[in-house]
């Protein structure tokens, strides 16, 4: 048997190292960091294709939401200056996505305890690929929930009352944030020793996280500190610029704190936030992980 | 220079019962084209040894290059020119096996018509015609190991790793794994390879390092380990284990050193230093003791004895604990 492989093309001389400083993403650098992070993207989503329960999970989930808390809380909560749910919806949006974000670091998780990542930590691949492929179909699987949400949503009959480029910005805002928080997932992910930490830790935190935010109730009915929680967490703010872009937010009083009051621009701020601290830590992070 | 140069590796893990010496000043040394066994229990130091050289981990201390590459510092271009299959193989279990090679072709570098050409020559040289359009997850531990090994390949490297290739495989998919290696080092692959079996180093390469303790403790051709401690064993197998109290006096007093009774009861052994010689005595005086036997015989020493004699324990004690869990054929 003969196994003859043929001509290494490289783009660069292989005893070179890879050109640093003045241009820092040279062309054929960048041109590698699109065409790796594709590569890598590909890969998860033949997998979401070939695992059924996962995709299930993602499908029936939204539907699910949407209509449990439409159908059953919908008749007892009261919301004052809206029908409960046109106010709903972007709570349910807000909390799918970032419970869709929480795939990134189970899966990153996953991978190391596979053995897979010491693969790809051995090929000459760009070093932030594997988590670019990762982020990318977190983005992917939440751009579908959001669209099944939103036609579940309309058959239960939740409107959108603004402009159709308002509409396409509160869609963006999600996804800009749970891709943002897809990152800080997949370091916690790279961090645990095992899948199931995630999937534990995520449930304990994003729950409260959740529940505790103006995305099912009012603010102001909460007990004081829990109102203060619920004013200044990212997730309210991210609920209410929805809410708003959306044009669902009716009579109902904003509350009076700043994140409120400019909800878009807090979204905004935060994503930023996220992104700028947690793509280089997770690129850091990945340069030194191996399995077991 | 050798392909292949460690100096002074030291791998310091902290624990919670204090640090953990993975590596304890380990040195190597392999020539270009050559396939060198690293040869020791579990623990002993040989995966990490793998990590580094294959730029997943770093050592604390001591330098390691490839090709003249420093691993450390320019871990990238180390890449371009190694393969590495590890001890889990590390395929994708929701990829079919064409898919996974493809997908490593891609990350090579290679164009996409090109990866798609070499995965599927890769997937017929190693017999996995019929799997190649499947998903990975239904394949057995053995399919498994070929694509991961495979994945090594895509590309031609210079340098081919291989850690414990066929830990948790059964003797069948292990010989077939064997020959699949003995084909690809004959073309000058230069090969490390990490085993706990005895056999395997013996079988697959040209040199071997024992390593203990995250220290090379010996190093040679099979041959030369096997001379080290010298001379033959003799080996009677009694038929009935009443006689072994008999037995083991005569032969200890032909051997050098105490005999080993096997766990039968029945088996004996000893070392000898003119092996013809002393089984001609040792089967004479049997016979006049009226002892019978089923076989008897004189054998070279093997590497378990080599390893026996060098660090106090036998290498195969240590293999319960080995990943058993990829067993199926």
């Amino acid at each position: 048997m003969s196994v003859l492989a043929p001509e290494d093309r490289q783009p660069e001389n292989p005893d070179q190292p890879a050109r640093r400083g003045a241009t820092p993403a040279g062309p054929s650098e960048l041109a590698m960091w699109f065409s790796d992070g594709w590569t890598v993207t590909k890969r998860n989503l033949i997998k979401l294709k070939r695992s059924p329960d996962m995709l299930i999970f993602a499908v029936l989930q939204p539907i699910m939401f949407v209509l449990l808390f439409s159908q059953i809380y919908g008749g007892s909560i009261e919301v004052e200056g809206s029908d409960y749910t046109q106010y709903l919806m972007a709570g349910i949006f807000a909390q799918t996505v970032i419970f869709g974000s929480t795939f990134s670091g189970s899966a990153m998780a996953q991978d190391l305890k596979d053995g897979i990542i010491d693969r790809f930590r051995t090929l000459p691949m760009s070093p932030s690929a594997v988590l670019v492929g990762r982020t990318n179909s977190d983005l992917v699987l939440n751009t579908l929930s959001v669209t099944i949400m939103m036609g579940t949503g309309f058959l239960v009959g939740w409107r959108v009352t603004t402009s159709f480029s308002s509409v396409l910005a509160g869609i963006g805002l999600l996804l800009l944030f749970s891709y943002a928080f897809s990152w800080v997932m997949a370091l916690l992910g790279m961090s645990v020793k095992s899948p199931e930490v995630i999937n534990n830790a995520s449930f304990m935190i994003l729950f409260p996280l959740t529940f505790i935010s103006i995305a099912f109730v009012q603010s102001q009915n909460l007990p004081g500190p829990l109102e203060t929680f619920a004013n200044w967490n990212p997730v309210s703010a991210l609920v209410q610029a929805v809410r708003e872009l959306f044009g669902n937010t009716g009579t109902v009083p904003t509350p009076d704190v700043w994140p409120m009051q400019n909800a878009v621009l807090t979204v905004l701020i935060g994503a930023a936030f996220m992104l700028v601290v947690f793509v280089p830590l997770c690129v850091r992070k990945f340069a030194s992980i191996s399995s077991r | 220079m050798a392909i292949i140069e460690a100096e002074g590796l030291k791998k310091i893990y902290s624990s919670k019962s204090g640090p953990v010496h993975a590596l304890d000043g380990m040195n190597l040394s392999v020539p270009q084209g050559t396939v060198k066994a690293l040869l020791g229990p579990n623990g002993a130091g040989k995966t990490t040894v793998v990590k580094i050289l294959t730029t997943l981990i770093q050592p604390t201390a001591g330098t390691a290059h490839i090709d003249g590459i420093d691993v450390r510092r320019n871990p990238k271009a180390a890449r371009r020119i190694i393969g590495v299959s590890g001890q889990y193989a590390a395929v994708d279990e929701n990829l079919t096996g064409l898919e996974n090679l493809e997908m490593v072709g891609r990350l090579y570098h290679l164009g996409a018509r090109e990866a798609r050409r070499r995965a599927q020559e890769l997937i017929d040289q190693f017999e996995l015609t019929e799997a190649g359009n499947r998903p990975v997850k239904g394949f057995s531990g053995g399919m498994r190991r070929r694509i991961d090994l495979a994945g090594a390949l895509v590309i031609n490297p210079k340098i081919l790793f291989l850690d414990e290739p066929t830990t948790g495989l059964d003797p069948r998919s292990r010989i077939s794994l064997w020959g699949i290696i003995q084909d690809l080092v004959k073309d000058g692959t230069t090969l490390l390879l990490t085993t706990q079996y005895l056999e395997e180093a013996d079988q697959l390469s040209d040199d071997i390092a024992v390593i203990d303790g995250g220290r090379t403790i010996a190093e040679g051709t099979s041959d030369q380990l096997k001379a080290q401690i010298g001379g033959h064993r003799v080996v009677v197998s009694l038929v009935d284990a009443a006689d072994a109290g008999a037995a083991t006096q005569i032969l200890a007093r032909h051997g050098e050193g105490e005999p080993v009774v096997g766990a039968d009861g029945r088996s004996i052994e000893v070392a000898v230093t003119e092996g013809p010689r002393a089984l001609q005595y040792i089967l004479s005086e049997l016979g006049e003791g009226g002892i019978h036997l089923h076989d008897a015989g004189m054998r070279r020493p093997s590497l378990d004895d080599v390893f026996l004699q060098l660090t106090g324990h036998r290498a195969e004690d240590t293999e319960q604990s080995a990943p058993q869990k990829e067993a199926a054929a």
